[in-house]
């Protein structure tokens, strides 16, 4: 009998429980009260504020893709185009609150700047023809905008989802099936005739909420209290799933899906389940997202961008909610540090000459062949992700194992 | 000796399945074919299970037996025939509405769900808590906690209660597989190989298990092992070819030269 056996046994020991307790309570008191008191005392810039926000809404994007890929093994590869949904039912809100005042169209509407890009018109005119399109106008209320920033991508993921669950799509195909409606989706969003402002996206924002300014400081530390709020919450409804049987349910359909049907239950009905809240999830984020960057464009529905969603999720460990949090958090701080240029070799400056180390400099081009090996390292030496490493640092046996 | 519940059923006077289920039979497959890419795997006219049988069916590899599985538990479409059971044709069922109904099925290799503790594979298998809604609230009663305990104790596997799955001995595996499926109580059992790759020991303990459900349940297991299937001392059922071949208790079977034939080669 392996060692691991006697581990598994052994229930969750108190002690181990009360620590895991800890850190987690730690984390939420330091994201709601440590970082804004950080920036209040002037330890860190409102850009550094408002950068942890975004990549919160990361983590948010993981987590929910944990669920759908971690615990029930249904490779998604449209989160992205969820997290843009949500994004542009935002951002068509903000568009329509932001840019030049005045201009309206024939119908007396306000015609957001962005879609002068599209129109092509000078800013100040505005022909008969050149009207607000009727998909955009129920944006125009923040609170119809947040209902159908979550209704939105959840409709469509309920309707991908039940046509390819029904029909038993599985496995590669229907990660293939998801990456290339995100690249429809992705085609759609970018042609001009759409009026979706094409490949230049939604931008020139200004306020949110009435008349709150996103350039204000104040507003970007309330955006990402919100985020913050949002991450713990989302944490905290998944948490509560997969500790529920239904959970339980949702891993068996990982390890064997036939199996299941001849217990009598209906994997379809979960994985619709798994795949719809996913989607939800994603469209909280991409809303929660494009308040904070100020744009959004089909460049973040890139097939490539889904693919980023399941590589944090795979380094800081499928199949265990905070390694999706980790994971998503590590991969984007080090984005953040990496493709910015460093001195990293400063001590040779004395050592060779000034052209040989003007090449040493780090350029932000190799972040790619740090992400790529970051990648291979992990699915090579730790399979269950970084937050193994952390497990096996407080000695707790293995949970959320992922297909051994 | 006793057989229980075996009732033959004759093709040619075979009774009007409108009234057939309530009185005699279980389970009936009429006329029952399946064909993959030309090849005919089952070719059954008929074949009853009686209420509270224990049936074995034997045969050599390819005869069909796992096919057979595979029809009645809905894996499978027929590309002819009917499959009737307890009142009604479910041929046209889905695997989860059937298993609903009442059938219950161990896979020829042990499956049971990895990356779950021995507890919670026992868990998905109570009946009744297949809905989804019901999942994400409903926790198991004290009764059922009570019940898989008691047939966790019954197969030895009380001490590996918090054990993930995939850390179980294929032995202990196998009767996780049958642990499952006596604690979701289905009217029919369909057992694939039980005793493939057990001890002898783990054979008996199999054996004597099966003989203890047969007294509530109508079984039918599907076997290689002939000490196995002469320990259960069952009415066998001999397939070969995806036909049925031979039908009676184990030494008439045995004594049948067409099965001496298919066993030992031609």
């Amino acid at each position: 009998m392996p060692e691991s056996v006697d581990a598994c046994i052994r229930p969750l020991e108190q002690p181990r429980r009360v620590a895991r307790r800890f850190i987690f309570y730690t984390m939420v008191v330091f994201s709601l009260v440590g970082i804004p008191l950080l920036y209040l005392c002037g330890v860190i810039t409102i850009e550094t504020v408002n950068m942890l926000g975004r990549y919160m809404t990361f983590a948010i994007l993981a987590v929910g893709l944990d669920l759908v890929w971690g615990y029930t093994g249904i490779l998604s590869l449209c989160q992205s185009f969820f997290f843009c949904l949500g994004g542009y039912a935002i951002g068509m809100y903000l568009a329509h609150h932001g840019g030049p005042e005045g201009i309206v169209d024939a119908n007396g509407w306000k015609l957001p700047a962005c879609l002068f890009v599209v129109y092509p018109y000078d800013v100040g005119q505005a022909p008969a023809d050149a009207l607000v399109p009727w998909f955009w106008k129920p944006f125009w209320s923040l609170p119809v905008t947040l209902i159908l920033g979550l209704v939105i991508p959840s409709v469509i993921a309920f309707i991908i989802g039940w046509s390819g669950f029904r029909s038993r799509v599985r496995g590669v195909y229907f990660a293939i099936l998801t990456q290339a409606i995100t690249v429809a989706a992705f085609n759609f969003f970018s042609m001009n005739n759409m009026k979706f402002c094409g490949t230049n996206g939604l931008t020139r924002f200004d306020r949110i909420a009435g008349n709150y300014h996103l350039a204000d400081d104040k507003v970007k530390l309330v955006l990402y209290t919100i985020t913050a709020v949002a991450l713990i919450g989302v944490y905290a409804l998944c948490r509560h799933i997969v500790k529920s049987r239904l959970g339980r349910v949702l891993i068996a359909i990982r390890d064997d899906e036939n199996m299941l049907r001849f217990s009598g239950y209906k994997p379809q009905n979960y994985k619709l389940f798994a795949f719809v809240l996913g989607a939800a999830i994603a469209g909280l984020a991409g809303m929660l997202y494009v308040p904070q960057m100020k744009i959004i464009t089909p460049w973040d529905m890139e097939a490539s961008k889904s693919i980023l969603v399941v590589i944090w999720v795979a380094v800081g460990g499928r199949g265990t909610l905070s390694g999706a949090v980790l994971g998503a958090l590590v991969i984007n701080l080090l984005y953040n540090y990496l493709t910015s240029a460093h001195e990293m070799l400063f001590f040779l400056k004395s050592m060779v000459s000034e052209s040989t180390y003007s090449k040493m400099i780090w350029k932000a081009e190799y972040w790619q062949f740090v992400l790529g090996g970051l990648f291979i390292c992990v699915v090579l030496l730790f399979p269950d992700g970084l937050i193994r490493l952390w497990h096996r640092l407080v000695g707790q046996p293995a949970t959320g194992t992922y297909g051994k | 000796m006793s057989h229980t519940g075996y009732i033959p059923i004759d093709y040619a006077e075979r009774p009007a399945m409108s009234r057939l289920w309530d009185t005699e039979h279980l389970l009936v497959l009429e006329d029952i074919s399946a064909v993959f890419d030309g090849f005919t795997a089952l070719d059954i006219k008929i074949l009853g299970i009686g209420h509270k049988e224990l049936r074995v069916i034997i045969g050599p590899n390819g005869a069909g037996k796992t096919t057979l599985c595979d029809v009645v538990t809905g894996k499978t479409r027929p590309a002819t025939g009917d499959v009737y059971f307890d009142g009604d044709r479910i041929t046209h069922l889905s695997e989860s509405e059937i298993a609903l109904l009442g059938i219950g099925r161990k896979f020829q290799t042990p499956t049971v769900f990895d990356s779950l503790t021995t507890y919670q594979n026992m868990e998905l298998a109570l009946p009744g808590n297949q809905k989804l809604l019901l999942n994400l609230f409903v926790r198991e009663t004290r009764a059922e906690r009570e019940r898989i305990h008691a047939v966790l104790d019954r197969v030895r596997l009380i001490d590996q209660r918090d054990v993930e799955a995939s850390h179980l001995s294929h032995g202990q595996r196998q009767w996780l597989a049958i642990s499952a499926l006596i604690l979701s109580n289905p009217k029919l059992l369909l057992i694939d190989e039980p005793a493939a790759g057990l001890t002898d020991a783990e054979t008996e303990l199999t054996a004597q298990l099966l003989l203890e459900l047969g007294k509530e349940h109508t079984i039918v297991v599907i076997e290689h092992d002939m000490d196995f299937v002469r320990q259960l001392d069952a009415v066998v059922t001999v397939l070969n070819e995806g036909r049925i071949m031979a039908e009676g208790p184990m030494k008439d079977v045995e004594a049948d030269e067409a099965v001496i034939q298919a066993y030992l080669g031609r």
